[in-house]
C-alpha cells in the first residue's frame, strides 16, 4: 500500500516535483506513466527512501518514508532502472547478498533463494557470473534480488526497457502473480500500451504534477479521449498548459 | 554489525575475483618493489666490494728514476706497470679512459730528493670519473704516506722529534653502526611500504564508491534496510583489509630479499628479522584507517571511475612527500615529528631497522595522532554518504 500526498522536490534550480499525490492499493497493479523527465524517477526515488522530499508525505504500508526509512525498506522491494548486478558475483551470490542485507540467514535464506531460482526458471544461470548475462537474465536475477525478502510493496522502474518479447511476457506474468497474492505493485513506464496491458490503476504525471489518475475507464472518461493512447497525450498536454 | 560484515565479505570476494585488482594491488608491492630494491642495492654493493678487493693498478712513467718509491708502492700491494709516456700523452690516455691514472716521475726527481728539495711527482687522474676516483684516492694516500715517511726520517737524522710536523693529531672515530650506514637504502623501504598499502587499497576505494555508483548498483543498495554508515564502513573495512595484506606481503618479501643482498660487504647490516618485521607492521598498520578514509573520501567526491583514478594518483603523493623529505635531509626522530602521519611511521620504522631504542612516548604519539586522523577521515566519509549528491 502506497499513499503519497503533496510531494514536492527541488534539485537546485529545478523543481522536479510540483505536487504529486496518489495512492496504490494492495492487490493492485498501479502504473506511473509520464514522458521522460516528467518526475517518475524522482517520485520512485523518494518512495524507495534514496532521497527525501522537500514537502509532502509518502507512506508505504503505513511507514513514513522520511521519518522511518528503515521500516519502509523492510517492506519494499525495488527493481531499479539499471540492473546494478555485481559482475564478478554469480546470480545466486547477487541474490544472497541482498538477502543477507535484509537480515535473512542460514536455511531460511537458502530456501528463499531456491524458491526464486525455481520460480524464475534461473537454473544454471544462477551459478554463472553476472558478467555475461543477457538482458533477460539480468532482469530475472534483479527480480529475484528485489523479492528475496517477500516484500509487501514492489516498485519497478521502467522494467520492460530493452527486453525481448519472451522476457516481457515472463515479467507480466510475474507481476500479475504478485498482485494476485495481495501485493501492491507500482511500476513506471513511458509507454502507454505497456501500462494499458497490465494496470488496474493508472497515474499520469507531467511536469512534476499528477494530471489524471484512476482506472483506465475513468481516465478515458475524464479526458474524453477515444483510447488510452490519446488520453495520455491529452493529459500530458494538459500538464503543459498548467 | 551483521550488515557491515556482509558488505565487507562481498567486497573482498568480488575484488579477489577481479584480476585487474589483484595484479595492481599485489604485483607492485609484493613483487615489483622488493625486486627493484634488491637489484639496485646488489649492484651498489657489488661495485663497492669490487673496488675494495681489486689490487691498485698504477702505470708509472719514469719508474727507473725512483726505485725506492716504486719499491714502497709494491710493498703496499700496488701492481706497478712501467709505461713510456710523456706528460701530454699521459693526460690524453687518462682523458680518453685508456688508463685510470698515470704517475709521472720526472728525470730530476732523484736530484731534487738528494738536494732536500721538494721532489716533483705528477698523478694524472680524472676526478669526473666516479669509477676511478676510489683508486685515485688510494694512490694519493699511498704517495703522501711515502712522503711522510721520508720527512720523518729526515727530521730524525737532524735530531728533531718528528711530531713537530704534526702540530695537530687528528683521529677519526667512526661511530656509524653497520645498520646505521644502510639507513639511506633502507629508508627507501618505508617508502615502498606506504606505496604498497596505498596501491593495495586503491582499486577497492574506487570500486566500492565511484565504481558502484557508475555501474548503477549503488541506488538499489541504498533501498535495503541497512544504514548508510554500515555500508560505507563495511566498504572501508574491505579496503583496509587489502591494504593490510599488501603491507604484510611486502614486508615479508623484503625480509626474504634482504637475506640475498650482500649488505655486510658494504659495511652494513640490516636489522630485519621476523620480530622487526612484525614491529614495523604493527606501527605501519596504524596508517591503514587513515589511508582508507582518505581514498574513500576523495573517491566519493568524484563522478566516475576514471575521475577517481586521476584524483587518487595525486592524493597518493601526500603521505609520501614527508618521507622523501626525511630521507633526503636525514631528519632525526623527535616527539613533535611524531604528530606528522606517515613521517612518524617512517622514523619509527627506520629506528627499528637501525636497532635504536624508541621512546614509548613516541610510539604513543605516533599511533595516537595517526589513528585519530584516521577516525576523522572515516567520519567524513560516513557524512559524505548521507548526502543525496552521493548518487551523482
Amino acid at each position: 500500500m502506497i499513499q503519497v500526498d503533496g510531494l514536492k522536490k527541488r534539485f537546485g534550480a529545478v523543481q522536479a516535483l510540483q505536487d504529486v499525490s496518489f495512492s496504490a492499493g494492495d492487490g493492485k497493479i498501479t502504473g506511473l506513466l509520464g514522458h521522460n523527465g516528467a518526475g517518475k524517477s524522482t517520485t520512485l526515488r523518494i518512495l524507495s527512501t534514496v532521497i527525501r522530499a522537500n514537502e509532502g508525505r509518502a507512506l508505504i504500508d503505513g511507514h513514513d518514508c522520511s521519518t522511518d526509512p528503515l521500516a519502509v525498506r523492510r517492506s519494499l522491494g525495488v527493481l531499479p532502472h539499471a540492473s546494478g548486478l555485481y559482475a564478478h558475483l554469480s546470480g545466486r551470490e547477487n541474490i544472497r547478498y541482498y538477502g543477507e542485507l535484509h537480515g535473512l540467514r542460514g536455511a531460511e535464506l537458502n530456501r528463499s533463494i531456491d524458491r526464486l531460482v525455481e520460480r524464475l526458471a534461473l537454473g544454471a544461470v544462477a551459478e554463472r557470473r553476472a558478467k555475461g548475462y543477457s538482458q533477460g537474465e539480468r532482469l530475472k536475477v534483479g527480480l529475484a534480488r528485489a523479492l528475496i525478502h517477500r516484500p509487501q510493496t514492489i516498485i519497478l522502474d521502467e522494467p520492460t526497457n530493452g527486453l525481448d518479447v519472451n522476457a516481457v511476457r515472463m515479467l507480466r506474468e510475474l507481476i500479475r502473480e504478485l498482485r494476485d497474492s495481495g501485493r501492491c505493485v507500482l511500476f513506471s513506464s513511458h509507454v502507454m500500451q505497456e501500462v494499458a496491458a497490465l494496470c488496474d490503476d493508472i497515474v499520469i504525471i507531467s511536469h512534476g504534477r499528477v494530471v489524471v489518475r484512476g482506472t483506465p475507464a475513468e481516465i478515458l472518461k475524464a479526458t474524453g479521449a477515444p483510447d488510452l493512447e490519446e488520453a495520455f497525450v491529452r493529459a500530458a498536454d494538459q500538464g503543459e498548459v498548467a | 554489525m551483521g550488515a557491515m560484515w556482509t558488505v565487507f565479505r562481498k567486497e573482498v570476494l568480488e575484488n579477489l575475483r577481479d584480476r585487474r585488482v589483484i595484479v595492481s594491488a599485489f604485483f607492485f608491492g609484493v613483487l615489483l618493489a622488493p625486486v627493484i630494491f634488491g637489484l639496485t642495492t646488489t649492484m651498489v654493493s657489488k661495485r663497492a666490494v669490487a673496488n675494495q678487493d681489486k689490487p691498485l693498478n698504477l702505470p708509472i712513467a719514469g719508474a727507473t728514476y725512483a726505485p725506492n718509491l716504486v719499491q714502497f708502492l709494491r710493498e703496499n700491494g700496488v701492481k706497478v706497470e712501467d709505461v713510456e709516456l710523456t706528460s701530454d700523452q699521459a693526460m690524453d690516455a687518462v682523458r680518453s679512459g685508456q688508463q685510470d691514472m698515470v704517475l709521472l716521475i720526472a728525470e730530476d726527481y732523484g736530484k731534487a730528493l738528494q738536494a732536500g728539495e721538494s721532489a716533483p711527482l705528477s698523478l694524472v687522474v680524472d676526478t669526473s670519473n666516479s669509477n676511478t676516483s676510489p683508486s685515485a684516492d688510494r694512490a694519493r694516500q699511498l704517495l703522501s704516506a711515502y712522503g711522510h715517511q721520508l720527512a720523518v726520517l729526515r727530521l730524525m737524522v737532524r735530531g728533531i722529534n718528528p711530531t713537530v710536523i704534526e702540530p695537530v693529531g687528528v683521529h677519526t672515530l667512526d661511530v656509524a653502526t653497520p645498520a646505521g650506514r644502510s639507513l639511506l637504502i633502507l629508508g627507501m623501504m618505508t617508502y615502498f611500504c606506504f606505496m604498497s598499502m596505498l596501491v593495495g587499497g586503491f582499486y577497492l576505494a574506487i570500486d566500492t564508491t565511484a565504481g558502484e555508483r557508475e555501474r548503477g548498483s549503488l541506488e538499489p543498495l541504498l533501498t535495503l534496510p541497512v544504514s548508510r554508515s554500515q555500508l560505507i564502513v563495511g566498504k572501508m573495512l574491505a579496503t583496509s583489509a587489502f591494504m593490510s595484506v599488501s603491507l604484510l606481503l611486502t614486508l615479508a618479501t623484503f625480509g626474504v630479499v634482504l637475506t640475498f643482498i650482500p649488505l655486510e660487504a658494504l659495511g652494513m647490516s640490516a636489522n630485519f628479522g621476523p620480530r622487526v618485521i612484525l614491529a614495523i607492521f604493527a606501527i605501519m598498520i596504524t596508517f591503514v584507517p587513515m589511508g582508507a578514509g582518505l581514498m574513500t573520501v576523495v573517491a566519493s567526491f568524484t563522478r566516475s571511475n576514471r575521475e577517481a583514478q586521476s584524483w587518487l594518483s595525486v592524493v597518493m603523493m601526500f603521505p609520501i612527500a614527508p618521507i622523501m623529505f626525511a630521507v633526503v635531509t636525514g631528519t632525526k626522530p623527535s616527539a613533535g615529528l611524531m604528530a606528522v602521519p606517515s613521517l612518524n611511521q617512517h622514523l619509527i620504522a627506520t629506528s627499528l631497522m637501525r636497532g635504536d631504542s624508541i621512546p614509548a612516548l613516541h610510539v604513543l604519539i605516533c599511533a595516537g595522532t595517526t589513528l585519530a586522523l584516521g577516525a576523522l577521515l572515516v567520519g567524513v566519509a560516513i557524512r559524505l554518504y548521507q548526502r543525496e549528491a552521493i548518487l551523482g
